[in-house]
């Protein structure tokens, strides 16, 4: 396997690119491993890459129905930050920032973590407060935040309608300045490919069918190549929670599946430097390193497993972009696409061992997702190696909404279609 | 390719107007053209060849099409505020004084420096950002930031055209419309669609994407009913647009296709002119709800990828063929056609009809029919068969084309049979149906090996497809197939059949499939993407590194991910990985289509809304408010009063002014929008007493009572008072921000949870305007203006609600306090609304009133410590904030039984108290609350909710929510605001800080 | 329970059809969660049957039986069977007080 460096791009060149070898194997699945890892996405190739890189757990195969990233990472706005008022997410978000800055490092794969800023805008003297209580809260857990007034926001993004007469006038913002983006994609080849030469098994197009048991104990999965049997069987399958866990007989969750919709613009040559979002609506928004306008907005409220949204969103999305940013309305949409959020009650996520024996969960990331890859992964694999959470996912228990230890950011309850 | 105006003569150039003359500038060049060119077309005439640069490389770029499928032609039209980036030149219509520049090029887009870029040549493949810059090879942070140094350079670099940087003085408008069938594409399938329909009476909608609907029959050399088809289509849409039940919109794209038959569409009503007129909107957004949809959006001429392919000079076969018939341009001095199939014969027939000279036509097939040979034949060129050009040469433009045998059926490149001058290559590799749309549903393609291209799938909702779009080619089964997929939508619209009307065609039958050829490959640099620069040789690169999946192809590479999409690339690219992979093409799959089908405007998605983000909420006295000076700020929708500021006041000397007065005399405010929800019917009272966690049972008519509602989770959801006006009525209050919130929850609950109750609910929030009148002397101020109500304690006691008039307004009373004054809200239908203010005004001028706005209102409740919406924040129940006693354990209500859960009970949540800052100085808002100095705060133990500085006690105070604060009143602690730099000393206290007892309020 | 049946295949998503309205786009109407999580009833106070009703869900991947409310036109509330993997609406009926005035039994 090479390792890749400047110096490997140019010893292949000159060999006319002839000797790159795959990036990850495709091996036939063997009848049993250690570890089975559901779902071939960001947060279940991170976690076979820290089962093998940090517990030293490497007879792990990660299942996957589709191609590998097929699902949110290779779907979402790649927005990296921890900017969370509550501790329990503040912390995590935190460990996650720390494995970021290394990523590219620990894998030999640039997943291009660019820190640029995540800029939080506020619109009234009261939402100052609120930023300024999250942006303390992010101090006293040792992350940078700096609040700013509106002459510091206009000075970081020049084309912001910061004038008095806007419809929800800019007041000021929060930036977490070390925060940012990163290349989705990439997160996704570099775990895969740096967790298969740690002896992880990839089986891609492997379709779990069901959930093989002993005694109400899950001992491994029936797939379309046939048994897989393992020790602990780890689900980490986002949108598709609902399904597959179905397919272990549990057929309630604390979670609902909508779409959320992204959308990306042309390319046009540098225009914003940070991630921006808007705090009279849900809009976020940042340039992509080719020069297109990577945005989002809210879900599509009603529950659906359809890769794909409506236009309602598009006019919100869109109007919301243009109030903020009125010299973008001549740019033009370029695509849109969706992906399966599974959004759980509290907004918060669940890492846990669990709910059958055998079996341990990794679910209900609404939004955030993305950001969270490495420390999901981390903690996952800490859970699934010692069958008990680290102490950074004790909170993210499947437990916590019926024990009324809700992690609720935003304060909307149990209504998913809110969060 | 130098391109030019060719001699006119009949037939030639049949959408430009000849006797015109158009000036225009290309990179600060003058040029003219003519009325019906495009831009593409009028630079092709003047001999314009390099117009653009690619992406990655900065390689020189030509015109490659004619239509919205180019991925080359970029340009930046208009400068300023309305530049537009990225436009296509292809589709741009020519107008006087037109600015183009071409872009992401420096200095000149024929010297392009950042071409720099080819030089590390192979290394500068697929991947490569990924394999590199990760920084020193030691741990820490300086990976990110080696890799943040090197991004900022290499974003620069990247990007097409820069965007404007001021705001856009266009306007945008939206119509929402309605019809029968949805016909997408005005071309000979559209056409014969759209009028089929209409003569079964439907309601019609057609669009086409350009500006002169009509399709391919617009160059189309075939006679319909006997005339030329240009002439016959200009006819029959004339007969359209006189049909009232007809919209024929042209310069419209159908842009995307969502659930139950809604098409967004956009016009461009004001792009084809140098700025839209007077009041007029730039683009219309068009939505689109029919019963059903006739998708016609015909075919999209695909490239063979061979070595040299890029060179400006190398174009589709079809488009060069229109830029001569329609625009009576030639696309070069000597045209060599390359194709796999027959339409690139009759190209080179119709271009050298006109008098283009085509040199060679080579085809990679060893048989074609004669009638297609004959058609070579006219062209005079030099015919080679079973060959292929391998590669060009030219220093930045084409200059020959070197020609080799090929084997079909091998893909073996032979001997060299000639080299050939030409300054443009014309290249067919065959059509790709514009499924685009229906692909965006999510239907699976389905591969046609006879057509070599896949075609849409069976249709799951109500959409018939029909033309080229639908694999069928040639006009002939256009018409039929248009008229077809017609009936089956008036059959979904419930309408009948209509009349067939289908033109006597004359003209050429001929096979649109291709021999299976994607790529001559021969080695060399050949492109498949155009725009993003990925080569055939990426495409296999992706191969050997494992990335085969069509989605990891496009992903790794960036195929067919540049603004073009990929519409003339994607199925080269495809059928490269099949090869490479060794598995026949619809195995290695297709990528789904995405919305927009082009590039939309977004201001042109937002539509209206443009401008105009979302209705603002005014209360009826805000005109007066305005007079007065007050401050208005944005509170939800609403704009509300944050402080009346006298000349030379700060909003916080004036807040504490107007809170002062209230304290001590008295002052009136706007609280006309709270939430307000009538409730009536027998069972009311009853419903209100399962809603609210306090007894509302036994309320008394003419009584007021505050009320705590929970979610059913147990956490507090809205408070309010709720007056009983009588036996069966009575009126809701809930907060500002919750009004919308709550009255989905009461009506959740009366038609879904307790249907049986005999309850109604309406929205009267707007019915009724609202004053406030608080202060030791508000009864004095009720007094001199109401003259048919006691409103002495004996006759309006706290809590108590009386039908009154003031001036003349038949108003209702309630004393009620939120100050924890002596205070009145007084209610008025809102028509009334000023005019009660200024009663109240005028009778209160004697006891100095002040009107007082949303700082000074907030300021006296946290003095008082009542609760409001930042300690509402949906993590707090009552018993956090004190309110326990407003749980009754008698009833069960919303939230009752989760409430009793454990966690809701311990000890250390977070609890309300309040802080006072010990030495004088100011605590803001945000600030969390800690055990340590500034150095070394320590952890959070809970943080401020609302803060002022109290007029009453003479120092900052704040409401907070603190971990166990019930037990730690008299607790020296610090708050802390680490981002504003504060750090106060405060005390821990008893949240009622003003007037505990009431007194004041009841007296 | 009279059921307003879908007017043609084709009412998907974008457009529902309230049983007092006729068709309308659904932004005119809020998403209101599973229709089959039933409160509990008021005699019944066990925090477990409270649990289910406010946290648990089937999250079904095809038929999801749902309410809306028809917020910004009558307020009417309905239960909509949708399947979530299509958009496709087979059904929708009317609940409250006031289905008795579609000739429903309520």
């Amino acid at each position: 396997m090479t390792r890749y460096s400047a110096w490997s791009i140019l010893k292949n060149a000159l060999k006319g690119n002839r000797d790159w070898t795959p990036a990850w194997r495709k091996p036939e699945p063997k009848s049993s491993y250690d570890v089975i890892i559901i779902g071939g996405g960001g947060h279940g190739l991170s976690t076979a890459f820290y089962l093998a890189s940090v517990h030293g757990i490497t007879n792990v195969a990660v299942i996957e129905k589709g191609y590998l990233g097929s699902g949110n990472i290779g779907r979402n706005t790649t927005i990296v930050r921890s900017n969370y008022r509550l501790t329990p997410n503040s912390q995590f978000y935190e460990k996650s920032m720390e494995l970021w800055r290394e990523l590219s490092h620990n894998l030999n794969y640039n997943v291009m973590f660019s820190p640029r800023g995540v800029l939080n805008l506020a619109h009234t003297p009261g939402q100052m407060d609120t930023y300024a209580e999250r942006g303390n809260q992010m101090r006293l857990m040792g992350v940078k935040s700096e609040l700013l007034d509106r002459d510091q926001v206009a000075k970081l993004n020049p084309g912001l309608d910061v004038s008095g007469s806007a419809r929800f006038p800019i007041e000021g913002g929060l930036l977490q300045p070390d925060a940012g983006n990163a290349r989705h994609d990439a997160v996704a080849w570099g775990y895969a490919r740096a967790a298969d030469q740690l002896g992880v098994d990839i089986l891609e197009n492997t379709e779990v069918t069901g959930f093989l048991k002993e005694g109400g104990r899950i001992v491994g999965v029936e797939t379309n190549r046939g048994e897989i049997r393992a020790a602990k069987t780890g689900v980490a399958v986002a949108g598709s929670t609902g399904r597959v866990m179905k397919l272990a007989g549990v057929d309630k969750l604390p979670i609902e599946s909508t779409v959320l919709q992204a959308f990306v613009s042309e390319s046009i040559k540098p225009i914003i430097p940070t991630v921006t979002t808007f705090g009279a609506g849900h809009l976020y928004v940042s340039q992509s390193d080719k020069g297109g306008l990577v945005f989002g907005g809210n879900i599509d409220y009603y529950n659906s497993y359809a890769q794909r949204g409506n236009l309602p969103v598009w006019e919100e999305v869109t109007s919301e972009l243009v109030a903020m940013f009125p010299n973008f309305a001549r740019l033009r949409l370029l695509r849109s696409w969706g992906g399966i959020m599974d959004m759980s009650m509290d907004g918060s996520p669940i890492i846990t061992t669990g709910p059958l024996d055998g079996m341990y969960l990794n679910a209900g990331w609404c939004y955030g997702g993305f950001k969270a890859t490495p420390a999901s992964g981390w903690c996952f694999a800490h859970t699934i190696a010692n069958d008990k959470p680290h102490a950074l996912n004790k909170d993210f228990t499947l437990d916590r909404f019926k024990e009324g230890r809700m992690i609720d950011e935003t304060g909307r309850g149990p209504t998913p279609w809110y969060h | 390719m130098s391109g030019f105006r060719l001699n006119l003569r009949e037939g030639l150039g049949r959408a430009v107007d000849h006797d015109s003359k158009i000036n225009f500038t290309f990179d600060g060049k003058n040029y003219s053209g003519r009325v019906g060119d495009t831009l593409a077309s009028a630079l092709m005439a003047n001999g314009v060849s390099i117009v653009a640069r690619s992406f990655k490389y900065h390689r020189p770029r030509g015109i490659f099409s004619a239509g919205s499928e180019e991925p080359n032609a970029l340009v930046t039209v208009h400068s300023g505020a309305r530049t537009e980036p990225n436009i296509r030149a292809t589709e741009l219509e020519l107008y006087e004084g037109l600015e183009a520049k071409s872009q992401n090029r420096w200095p000149s887009v024929n010297f392009d420096v950042m071409a720099v870029n080819q030089l590390p040549g192979k290394a500068f493949s697929a991947g490569f950002y990924y394999k590199t810059f990760m920084g020193p090879s030691r741990p820490g942070h300086k990976a990110t930031q080696f890799w943040w140094f090197c991004e900022q350079l290499i974003r620069r670099a990247a990007g097409l055209g820069k965007g404007a940087s001021q705001a856009d003085p266009d306007k945008y408008g939206r119509m929402n419309a309605f019809c029968d069938v949805l016909v997408v594409g005005a071309g000979a399938a559209g056409i014969s669609a759209a009028e089929r329909a209409a003569s079964a009476g439907a309601k019609v909608i057609l669009c086409d994407e350009s500006a002169v609907a009509g399709g391919a029959l617009l160059s189309s050399s075939e006679l319909l009913d006997g005339a030329l088809a240009h002439d016959w289509v200009a006819d029959r849409l004339a007969e359209l647009a006189e049909n009232e039940n007809v919209t024929v919109l042209t310069r419209t794209t159908v842009q995307s296709m969502f659930d139950d038959n809604t098409y967004l569409a956009i016009e461009r009503l004001a792009d084809h002119v140098k700025t839209p007129g007077k009041h007029q909107v730039r683009q219309r957004a068009w939505n689109i709800r029919c019963k059903s949809a006739v998708i016609a959006t015909g075919a999209i001429e695909r490239p063979i990828v061979f070595a040299g392919n890029d060179r400006p000079g190398v174009m589709l076969a079809d488009s060069a063929r229109r830029y001569v018939v329609e625009y009576g341009v030639s696309p070069g001095r000597a045209v060599c056609v390359f194709t796999n199939n027959d339409t690139g014969w009759l190209a080179a027939r119709d271009m050298a009809k006109y008098g283009v000279i085509v040199e060679a036509i080579v085809d990679v097939r060893k048989d074609v029919p004669d009638a297609i040979r004959a058609a070579g034949e006219e062209s005079r060129a030099e015919i080679f068969l079973g060959a292929a050009i391998t590669a060009t040469s030219g220093l930045q433009t084409l200059s020959g084309a070197q020609i080799s045998e090929f084997s079909e059926t091998t893909g073996e490149v032979g001997r060299k049979l000639k080299k050939i001058g030409c300054d443009c290559i014309a290249v067919s590799g065959g059509w790709s149906p514009a499924f685009h749309l229906t692909s965006q549903q999510g239907e699976k393609p389905v591969w046609d090996a006879e057509l070599q291209a896949f075609l849409p799938g069976e249709a799951t909702s109500s959409w018939h497809v029909a033309g080229a779009m639908a694999g069928k080619f040639g006009l002939r089964h256009a018409f039929r197939s248009g008229e077809e997929a017609a009936v089956k939508a008036l059959a979904e619209a419930g309408l009948g059949e209509g009349e067939s009307d289908v033109p006597r065609i004359e003209g050429d039958e001929i096979d649109y499939a291709p021999a299976p050829v994607f790529e001559i490959n021969t080695g060399g640099k050949a492109f498949v993407d155009l725009q993003h620069d990925v080569t055939a040789e990426d495409v296999r690169l992706a191969h050997r590194e494992g990335l085969v999946s069509v989605e990891h192809l496009k992903r790794y590479t960036t195929l067919g991910m540049a603004t073009d999409q990929g519409k003339t690339s994607n199925m080269s690219g495809l059928a490269i990985m099949a090869e490479a992979r060794g598995k026949p093409i619809p195995d290695v799959g297709t990528t789904r289509f995405r919305p927009p089908y082009t590039p939309t405007a977004l201001g042109a998605i937002a539509g209206d809304a443009y401008g105009h983000l979302a209705s603002e909420r005014l209360t009826p006295m805000h005109d007066w408010h305005v007079a007065e000076g007050a401050n208005m700020y944005a509170n939800g929708p609403w704009l509300r009063p944050e402080s009346y500021n006298r000349s030379g006041e700060s909003v916080e000397q004036a807040y504490i002014r107007e809170a002062a007065t209230v304290r001590k005399g008295v002052g009136l405010v706007d609280v006309s929008t709270l939430g307000k929800i009538d409730v009536q019917g027998p069972d009311a009272a009853e419903f209100l007493n399962r809603i609210y966690s306090n007894g509302f049972a036994k309320l008394p008519v003419g009584k007021a009572r505050y009320g705590l509602m929970l979610r059913e989770d147990g956490m507090l959801f809205d408070d309010g008072t709720t007056w009983r006006l009588d036996e069966n009525r009575y009126l809701m209050t809930t907060t500002t921000a919750g009004a919308g919130q709550v009255m989905e929850h009461l009506e959740y609950h009366r038609d879904v949870v307790w249907p049986d109750l005999k309850v109604a609910l309406a929205s009267v929030s707007d019915e009724w305007a609202g004053v406030a009148v608080a202060g030791p002397k508000s009864r004095n101020v009720l007094k001199a203006c109401v003259n048919d109500c006691d409103v002495s304690n004996e006759g309006l006691p706290f809590m108590g609600v009386r039908q009154a008039t003031i001036a003349g307004i038949p108003v209702w009373i309630a004393r009620l306090s939120f100050s924890g004054e002596m205070a009145y809200e007084v209610y008025c239908g809102a028509g009334w609304g000023q005019a009660l203010w200024d009663a109240l005004m005028k009778a209160g001028k004697r006891f100095q009133i002040v009107p007082y706005g949303l700082e000074a209102l907030s300021t006296l409740r946290i003095e008082k410590g009542h609760v409001a919406g930042p300690e509402l924040n949906g993590r707090t129940t009552p018993l956090d904030l004190g309110l326990g006693g407003m749980v009754s354990s008698k009833k069960n209500f919303v939230g009752a039984t989760l409430l009793k859960r454990d966690a809701f009970h311990e000890e250390s949540r977070l609890q309300l108290v309040a802080i006072k800052s010990i030495d004088g100085q100011r605590i803001r808002g945000g600030s969390h609350l800690v055990k340590g100095n500034k150095d070394q705060p320590g952890q959070t133990e809970g943080n401020t909710t609302s803060t002022c500085f109290s007029p009453e006690l003479n120092c900052y105070i704040s409401l907070a929510l603190l971990e166990g604060g019930n037990a730690r009143h008299g607790e020296k602690m610090f708050a802390t605001n680490p981002v504003r730099n504060m750090h106060v000393a405060v005390e821990v206290v008893s949240p009622h800080m003003v007037d505990p007892d009431g007194g004041r309020m009841h007296g | 329970m009279k059921r307003v049946a879908a007017p043609h295949l084709g009412t998907i998503k974008m457009r529902l059809t309230c049983p007092f309205c006729g068709e309308r786009d659904h932004q005119e109407f809020t998403y209101r969660g599973d229709a089959s999580a039933t409160r509990p009833p008021m005699d019944n106070g066990s925090i477990e049957d409270h649990n289910t009703y406010v946290f648990d869900r089937t999250n079904p991947d095809g038929e999801h039986r749902e309410l809306w409310n028809h917020t910004s036109g009558c307020r009417m509330h309905m239960v909509v069977t949708r399947n979530t993997t299509t958009h496709k609406i087979s059904n929708c009926e009317p609940v409250g007080p006031w289905t008795k005035a579609l000739g429903g039994k309520s």
